[in-house]
């Protein structure tokens, strides 16, 4: 009867005549419909769903004033080569008015291996940049004031030891511990479910985590301790509703994992930070955040007992979607990277990374850098998108999808419940058998053609040349390394070093915070690879289950 | 292309790579591959064979890597074969089970081979057992098979192993649901694997009370064993155990027993195989194909048709 | 009996970016393929071990971390070194143009880069195999 009134039920039957009303789906495989009226948000009720921004349940926004009082980070993810190289790009980035910094490691930093370890052949300075110890970190952010920028380190398993090493770059600086700003990742769970850099197993890494989220509260207070990330999930493959879905859970995990561990949740939930995708659906990742505010401010408050505001906010990075550039006609990264940067934006963003075009190539140039961050710029300055908060807020279809993004999630949370938890369904394969088999239709859909990449399965040119200039590291930067940690080891206080790591050691195999052992680590000039060896050796190595 | 001779000289050298393409001869049956198998036969009868077997997701592949370690600790020689099914859709199939083995990966006293069921009716376990032969010619001490308990087939393979095996985890639902797979049946040794889980000590005193029911066979109650595979921890007991039955089964000539009923079952499984292949020949398929059609005709009846290709194979 | 075409893929180096690698080793299954998957973090040793044990035709390795120009070049090396030089070596990843050069003359059959299609992949499995096996 309903659809009468509106007028649907008339429309459709016109609309039927020429066009067909079903068959459209999205990337994340939802079917979407050629209109969205009243009847699609008929349960809404503004003041409990909604709210104004700043206002429980936050779907509007975390902030009264958002963008109009203060725009979002403009924060470009980069780190290559030495620590030296780096500091370059940063002090190049700052000057063309970058308002934050975000620090790319190289993998055997992730994985917690020294640059001249034999597992680190090959990749030392390649897809990041490489810290060995507080003697690179200290180069890293060479003229750098710590106490005037905040910056984002993509590091996990290892977190606690960049923390660290951060801590005390900062003490040098004469800026102490309670004055840095930043976010470390520190985010194991999606490690285990998607980006697959882990170290230790769940268990040992979930105390790091709490012993990170105690030391800070008391001693880091503006530091944002876990940057809880759906960003790999999607990149490994997964649909929107399972990067807000798996997210979430890994926050509630977290929040658990806190509040088991005796902290008092009002005291580390507010430093607790998001960091989602962008990918392709200009609409539906706009509801993905407002139903990820609304989600977690709901829980938090009504499932784990949250009483101050600040605990129930998901103030979040965005990254416009890696996986969806492609290496034919790499200038149309471009385009598609300004799409998603303004869902990112209107959905309400505190930070933001556009990727650059020659990603799919190699990591990007000054050039490409640039560009990804004039995009930014355009967006905040040009386009007028920031001058009016949540403006597709009312919207049939938005408002739809966000209802119906929090449904799924919640039907995810439910089973996930059922298998035990997140730790249980991640050793079951449960996140990651979910994700592969969404990656693999997704590419069937491509192959057959019912998903239109451009310039890949259709508009392609034949005999492509492609003409961009790439960044290339050398190995120049191995050996670099790889003479530095020789000379680190013959300069420093050794005795002081195997003091320091016993006491770390001692200190795994107990109970204690492990985060004031491991600062003296790294005032002792401890290698990244001399502290993860001795946790490794304590806590032993996580496994890969077998998946799919 | 590598002679038979050349590759076998290199295979009783050692060479690892000619091991390799031997197991690929045989499980392809290649035209030399019953040479090959007769040439290699007399080296075999050493190996002590073990067949682990349960439900997917058992981690079976974890407690085979843990067992090839305890194995190794002895500095003894090991090989491991590890089955995986075939999607009967595509014919094709994705091999896993070296993603638990990481531990084993480049010990140059360990050999995995994984193998696809390749949805052969019965073949599969004659092939399991010549892979084993060749593991076995080729000097190892130990030869591991792991299978998926589903399926008869599967369960021949662990069968003919000397000792068998079974896998079950605590929700992997209970014991019974073993029992009805007919895992019970062929256990010599039981693991609960991932007994740090709920539910554990119930279903291993379940388990216990099932075999106390079935009573001893030939002697030997199985014992049931908790392991937490992917910590390492009861891997040496279970260890012990294999060990145990293969101490029992040495001294109460129970293996000579066992070895001959493979012997028994090869032979035959050789036989029918030859028979199957010698019968349906171009000849007699294009009569069965015409045969069918006249039965379809209303002209004759199944039972005369085979007569038919029967007495055709008897006038050859 | 149709030979079977069996191909390892394996993930060398440290980084975790295991989506490519998993959707190729799924299509290559449903291609009719026997896909010994090695799981993550692989030692150059370690995939040239797989590789013989399993007497694969095909050896498919995907770097994501830019370790390719040193990996790659060993672990064909290795194969060589033991007697399985003759395997068909492809690659994926993120793989500048100039590298792909320098790969290929080393003994990479091929690379595939970001937006290759699974189809792509497997039809130039089967031909080479099949030319191979003339």
């Amino acid at each position: 009867m309903k659809d009468t009134k509106n007028g649907s039920a008339e429309w459709e039957k016109k609309f039927s005549k020429t066009c067909e009303t079903s068959g459209v789906t999205n990337p994340s495989g939802r079917e979407i419909k050629p209109l969205y009226g009243p009847a699609d948000i008929e349960s809404l009720d503004y003041g409990r769903d909604l709210g104004f921004p700043g206002e429980y349940p936050f779907t509007r926004g975390v902030y009264t004033t958002m963008h109009r009082g203060r725009l979002w980070t403009m924060r470009q993810f980069s780190g290559f080569g030495t620590a030296r190289d780096s500091n370059q790009r940063y002090h190049f980035l700052l000057d063309r008015g970058q308002t934050g910094l975000s620090v790319a490691f190289d993998m055997p930093t992730i994985m917690g291996y020294d640059s001249d370890h034999v597992r680190s052949h090959g990749e030392v300075g390649m897809c990041g940049v490489a810290i060995d110890s507080l003697k690179d970190m200290e180069i890293l952010f060479d003229e750098i004031p710590l106490d005037k920028v905040s910056t984002s380190m993509t590091i996990n398993a290892p977190a606690a030891m960049l923390l660290a090493f951060y801590i005390c770059v900062g003490e040098k600086q004469g800026v102490s511990s309670d004055k840095v700003r930043g976010t470390i990742q520190n985010d194991i769970l999606k490690e285990y479910i998607a980006q697959k850099s882990w170290i230790f197993p769940p268990e040992p890494s979930m105390r790091i985590i709490t012993d990170i989220l105690a030391f800070c509260s008391d001693h880091v207070p503006k530091w944002n301790t876990i940057s809880i990330s759906g960003y790999h999930i999607r990149e490994a493959g997964s649909t929107a509703a399972q990067e807000l879905a798996f997210t979430l859970a890994d926050g509630f995990t977290y929040v658990e994992a806190g509040i088991k561990a005796g902290l008092d949740v009002d005291k580390f939930a507010p430093r607790l930070s998001f960091f989602f995708n962008s990918h392709l659906d200009f609409f539906e990742e706009i509801a993905k955040y407002r139903a990820a505010r609304r989600i977690w401010a709901k829980r938090m408050k009504e499932k784990y007992g949250a009483r101050k505001e600040e605990s129930l906010l998901v103030r979040f990075h965005t990254q416009t979607a890696g996986c969806t550039l492609t290496a034919q006609q790499p200038e149309n990264n471009i385009i598609r990277t300004a799409y998603q940067a303004m869902s990112g934006v209107l959905g309400g963003t505190q930070s933001l990374h556009t990727n650059s075009m020659d990603e799919t190539l190699a990591l990007p140039s000054e050039k490409a850098v640039q560009i990804a961050l004039r995009t930014q710029q355009l967006l905040a300055y040009e386009t007028g998108v920031a001058n009016t908060i949540d403006p597709l807020a009312g919207s049939y279809y938005i408002e739809h999808l966000t209802d119906k993004l929090e449904e799924e999630a919640e039907a995810y949370f439910e089973k996930i419940d059922d298998l035990g938890g997140v730790v249980k369904a991640i050793d079951l394969g449960f996140f990651q058998k979910e994700i592969a088999d969404a990656a693999y239709r997704y590419q069937r859909e491509i192959e057959k053609k019912t998903k239109i990449v451009v310039g890949v399965n259709d508009f392609v040119i034949d005999d492509e040349e492609i003409d961009i200039d790439i960044l290339r590291i050398d190995y120049r930067v191995e050996r670099e390394q790889t003479e530095a940690l020789k000379k680190l080891r013959s300069e420093r206080d050794n005795g002081a070093a195997s003091t320091a790591l016993d006491a770390l050691r001692s200190a795994a195999g107990g109970t204690e915070n492990l985060m004031p052992r491991i600062l003296d680590c790294s005032r002792a000039y401890c290698t990244l690879g001399e502290m993860i060896d001795v946790l490794r050796d304590v806590f032993g190595e996580y496994k890969e289950p077998i998946v799919y | 292309m590598v002679s038979t001779d050349d590759l076998l000289k290199r295979f009783t050298d050692g060479d690892r790579t000619a091991l390799s393409k031997i197991i690929t001869l045989v499980e392809n049956h290649e035209s030399s591959f019953p040479d090959v198998l007769d040439r290699l036969y007399p080296r075999t009868g050493k190996a002590y064979r073990i067949g682990v077997t349960g439900p997917p997701g058992a981690g079976k592949s974890t407690l085979v890597s843990g067992l090839v370690q305890r194995v190794r600790a002895d500095d003894k020689l090991v090989g491991v074969i590890a089955v995986d099914p075939s999607s009967p859709f595509t014919g094709g199939a994705l091999l896993g089970d070296r993603i638990r083995m990481q531990d084993i990966g480049i010990d140059p006293g360990v050999f995995v081979r994984s193998m696809a069921t390749r949805g052969s009716l019965g073949g599969l376990a004659e092939a399991a057992g010549d892979v084993a032969d060749v593991m076995d010619a080729f000097g190892q001490d130990i030869v591991i098979t792991e299978t998926v308990g589903v399926g008869q087939c599967e369960l021949d393979i662990a069968e003919a192993c000397y000792t068998t095996v079974v896998v079950i985890v605590p929700e992997s639902g209970d014991a019974i649901q073993a029992m009805k797979a007919g895992l019970m049946e062929i256990a010599d040794v039981i693991a609960i694997n991932k007994a740090d889980r709920e539910g554990a000590d119930r279903i291993a005193r379940q388990t216990q009370a099932m075999l106390e029911l079935r009573g001893e066979r030939n002697g030997w109650s199985p014992p049931v064993i908790c392991t937490i595979a992917s910590q390492g921890d009861g891997i040496s007991d279970l260890f012990d155990q294999i060990e145990k039955h293969r101490v029992f089964q040495t001294e109460s000539g129970l293996l000579k027993k066992h070895r001959r009923g493979n012997v028994e079952a090869t032979v035959k499984a050789i036989v029918e195989s030859e028979i199957h292949r010698k019968v349906w020949g171009e000849r007699s398929l294009s009569k069965l194909h015409s045969l069918v059609d006249e039965v379809m005709g209303g002209k004759r009846t199944p039972r005369q048709a085979s007569a038919e290709i029967l007495s055709m194979i008897d006038g050859r | 009996m149709e030979r079977k075409i069996r191909v390892l893929v394996a993930k060398p180096g440290l980084d975790g970016h295991d989506r490519g690698a998993k959707v190729v080793a799924s299509a290559l299954r449903d291609a009719g393929m026997e896909v010994v998957y090695t799981g993550l973090h692989q030692t150059p040793e370690m995939v040239v071990e797989a590789a013989i044990q399993e007497d694969v035709d095909v050896v498919g390795l995907s770097i994501l971390s830019g370790a390719h120009a040193v990996l790659f070049p060993k672990i064909v090396d290795l194969l060589k070194e033991r007697g399985a030089g003759d395997k068909l070596v492809i690659a994926g990843g993120i793989i500048p143009e100039d590298d792909v050069e320098e790969l290929k003359k080393v003994g990479i059959a091929n690379v595939f880069g970001p937006g290759t299609t699974t189809t792509e992949i497997t039809e130039y499995v089967k031909k080479e195999i099949a030319s191979r096996s003339k």
